[in-house]
């Protein structure tokens, strides 16, 4: 049984782990983006709709070309995650609104926009269909790596998720190379941490603070596509990716700004999300109340890291504030 | 020895609105020397060298780099020309090491090759006698050791020609001591070195040429060697100008408030008053001379309870009681309502004092709020106060409910000054009253501070322009680096005996440290 709470603390902890990169990649570039829930709701339905109108162009299951079925809500997703980013951006680095503001009103645009497609999309190819529920394209993401069945708990343990969950760690590992170890990583960590220094260092702050946001966004949109096709098993309802977007932000906090910590504190998030369903006969008071704990840890984390108050594990010195160019 | 001219600047204008920062300003300086740029606060020093590395355009003039002409119009420009500014302000990433700031910004096509970055540093600090570890985090250093990393920053990307504003200002006497050795070495390997500074001690010690700046204009240029302190304070301060303040003859003088002894010390251990001495007396006008931050700001607010005071009182004698108060024991309200006002003008202007986003009602109530007796505001008294100040002081508004940041700065502040006069203060302490104000409104000001001088009010000016200072003030009293350096009567005082003392006390402050201190004057 341990070996099943296991596997299902790393699905849970996928979604929050493309989340909480994303939201890296961005916070290291001084944006809060608040917004990350609703870009993955984005990421999300963009995927499921491009999923869905592939699905409905070819005549049968058996004719899709599994290549395609991937790329397709794939690409959707990153585009659309992306846009959202875009939007961000345009908003708080051209316009210098309100980071906080903005973030909580894409939350919301977000989850508006997956909610409203996820429940017209039929409509609008009039299909017969009762609910989007894309079966296929979930069996092609849900594909175990090989031998996943046939070397006991290693394989369960290690090879049997779909590809999103390795894409998932990969990223994680290759950011944080990137923010660590170069000239790129460096450059993007001095705009977060004081934007001016970056300025006169010749570092094209605006470029760095939109290219960040959006392949932040971007990646985090891939946590709600992965939600979907695997966890989920390619059906969409709506409001059923819940709170993920939130726990990936508490996330960035408990993993201190850095994405190694957070592929082991996503595995601890999605443990303790899935505990609960373990426990027998547990009351459903007592089931909210174990909904709580990341929560719960991640303020642990806050005070322990505060009380220390060491500079490293503070968040970007300039998080959260505009840059403006200082003119006479 | 014919030296090549690394750097020449001609007839250099640059305006900001109708403030005149640099006119006609020419200068050289050749490869293997270190030429000083000295001037006051305001002389338009800053100004000119961020011309040079490329932060500001002048508006006229031209700049030759090896005696061709070029055009510096962002800061890249001026690493294309191997110009580097090290700025007061350091612009360092905290959490980064030495290493990873020096090379922050850096394009370099083989890749990003940390250990041979650190090798590099390592050579530059060994070549020159800098002291660094090129691991160490810069929030871990002291402002010495950001200084070098600041120098090796620009060192590292080849600069040729190196500009330092005020490099000194931060330092211990050991740490500058150490920063001219390395700057000689400098100069030694073929640099051309510009430091920027107010200290006429380290110009002589230090530099080849003097290019003297004063008031935006350029007042001449004097070989080193070939002069002395009260020629260049001359240059500096100028000739005197007549400005024709009405100046009454104090009457009924008794001491208000005496300082005895004060020093406060900041969380870095650093002195910002040292062993302060003085008495203000009511019915005189009590200016204070000083290069920017010699500790202005931090007497004022000891003496308005603001400022933390390790050692020394400061007695209030009370006019109808004569009892006397030590004011280091009260709360800022308790010194408020005894009447010790302070009307500090910092230099954004909102910055303290008023609030922006208020109306002038509002902010009169940032005074009085506690007067009320129910739970509401009561604006009727805020809102004829308001009224009375923009009738008698002129003050330019639509109405009194227009918010303060929508004023312009002199409006702004007569009310801020208007504010704490209508108080009908004991001690007024006024800092920077006429900063940015044109001539008239500063007439208004000046004005106002007679008239409470004639009421019998114990004024403190602190003041920017020396010729104000002598025609307001019926005594003077100079500090420098937290210490007073003499008091000087008003009437018979010359604008050179004031700049002499302004910029000497560091000298002897770093000659004798810790030595005795008999040049502060008491009353």
């Amino acid at each position: 049984m341990l070996i099943t709470i296991l596997q299902r603390a790393v699905m849970q902890g996928t979604p929050l782990l493309f989340g909480s990169t994303g939201e890296i990649l961005t916070e290291k570039s001084g944006h809060l983006n608040l917004g990350i829930p609703g870009i993955m709701y984005v990421g999300a339905i963009s995927g499921v709709a491009g999923s869905f109108l592939y699905e409905q162009s070819v005549a049968s299951p058996e004719l899709m070309n599994p290549f395609l079925a991937v790329l397709i809500p794939l690409l959707c997703c990153l585009i659309g995650a992306g846009l959202m980013g875009l939007i961000y951006c345009f908003l708080t680095v051209t316009l210098r609104a309100n980071q906080n503001v903005t973030g909580l009103a894409l939350t919301t645009f977000g989850i508006g926009i997956g909610n409203f497609f996820g429940g017209s999309l039929i409509k609008l190819v009039d299909s017969d269909v009762p609910s989007i529920a894309l079966s296929t394209t979930s069996k092609i993401f849900k594909t175990e790596l090989p031998f996943a069945d046939q070397l006991g708990w290693f394989g369960d343990i290690f090879l049997s998720y779909g590809f999103l969950v390795y894409v998932a760690i990969i990223v994680a590992i290759i950011s944080t190379y990137i923010l660590n170890r170069t000239r790129v990583g460096l450059h993007l960590r001095s705009v977060g941490e004081s934007p001016e220094t970056a300025d006169a260092a010749g570092i094209n702050v605006t470029k760095y603070k939109y290219l960040s946001t959006c392949i932040g966004s971007a990646i985090a949109g891939l946590g709600g596509l992965y939600y979907v096709m695997d966890y989920a098993n390619g059906v969409w309802s709506n409001n059923g990716f819940g709170d993920r977007g939130w726990l990936s932000i508490a996330l960035v906090i408990f993993s201190m700004w850095r994405p190694s910590i957070s592929i082991l504190g996503s595995i601890l998030f999605g443990f303790l999300y899935v505990i609960p369903t373990y426990i027998p006969d547990i009351s459903v008071s007592a089931k909210k109340l174990f909904e709580m704990l990341p929560y719960v840890v991640t303020i642990l984390v806050l005070v322990i890291t505060s009380i220390r108050n060491k500079k490293e594990n503070q968040p970007p010195a300039a998080l959260g504030l505009p840059y403006f160019r200082e003119e006479r | 020895m014919e030296q090549k001219i690394a750097l020449e600047l001609k007839n250099i204008t640059k305006t900001f609105g109708s403030v005149v920062a640099n006119k006609n300003v020419s200068l050289q300086v050749r490869k293997g020397e270190i030429l000083s740029i000295l001037g006051e606060n305001g002389s338009g020093k800053t100004t000119l060298m961020n011309m040079v590395s490329g932060i500001y355009f002048p508006d006229a003039g031209q700049m030759f780099i090896d005696g061709e002409e070029v055009v510096i119009a962002s800061p890249k420009d001026a690493f294309k020309y191997k110009i580097g500014m090290i700025h007061q302000h350091f612009k360092l990433v905290d959490v980064f090491t030495a290493a990873e700031n020096i090379v922050l910004g850096l394009e370099d096509e083989k890749g990003f090759d940390m250990p041979k970055y650190i090798e590099k540093i390592r050579e530059i600090t060994a070549q020159y006698g800098f002291e660094l570890d090129p691991d160490k985090k810069i929030y871990e250093m002291s402002v010495s050791e950001k200084q070098t990393v600041e120098i090796i920053k620009v060192l590292f990307r080849g600069a040729d020609i190196l500009i330092l504003d005020e490099p000194t200002a931060v330092l211990t006497p050991q740490e500058t001591v150490k920063l001219f050795a390395v700057l000689k070495n400098m100069r030694e390997s073929g640099k051309a070195i510009i430091i920027i500074t107010h200290k006429l001690h380290e110009v002589l010690s230090l530099s080849d040429y003097v290019t003297v700046l004063r008031k935006g204009e350029y007042a001449g240029t004097v070989k080193t060697s070939e002069t002395n302190e009260a020629e260049l304070t001359e240059m500096m301060v100028g000739k005197k100008v007549f400005l024709n303040i009405e100046r009454s003859e104090p009457e009924n003088c008794t001491d208000r408030l005496v300082v005895d002894n004060i020093s406060c010390v900041n969380r870095e251990g650093i002195k910002l008053l040292d062993s302060v001495t003085f008495t203000a007396r009511s019915g005189e006008i009590l200016g204070i001379a000083g290069i920017a931050g010699s500790g202005q700001r931090e007497l004022l607010e000891a003496i308005a309870g603001l400022q933390h005071i390790d050692e020394g009182k400061i007695i209030y004698i009370d006019p109808k009681t004569n009892q006397e108060e030590n004011l280091r024991d009260k709360s800022p309200m308790e010194i408020r309502q005894m009447g010790v006002r302070l009307a500090f003008v910092p230099e954004d202007r909102l910055g303290m004092g008023l609030v922006g986003n208020m109306d002038i009602v509002d902010n009169m109530m940032l005074r009085s709020y506690k007067k009320g007796k129910s739970v509401f505001l009561q604006r009727k008294a805020p809102k004829s106060l308001a009224e009375d100040i923009i009738e008698r002081l002129e003050v330019v508004t639509p109405s009194s409910s227009t918010p303060v940041r929508r004023l312009s700065g002199g409006n702004v502040q007569k009310v801020l000054v208007g504010r704490e006069i209508a108080s009908s203060p004991t001690v007024l302490m006024a800092a920077y009253p006429v900063r940015g104000l044109d001539i008239n409104s500063s007439y208004t000001i000046y004005n106002l501070l007679n008239e409470q001088k004639k009421k019998g009010v114990a004024v403190i000016f602190v003041g920017e322009d020396l010729d104000v200072l002598i025609e307001l003030c019926d005594k003077i009293m100079v500090i420098g680096g937290g210490k007073i350096a003499g008091t000087v009567d008003g009437r018979n005082t010359t604008k050179e005996e004031i700049g002499l003392l302004m910029t000497k006390t560091s000298y002897e402050d770093n000659v004798k440290k810790g030595g005795s201190d008999n040049d502060e004057k008491s009353e």
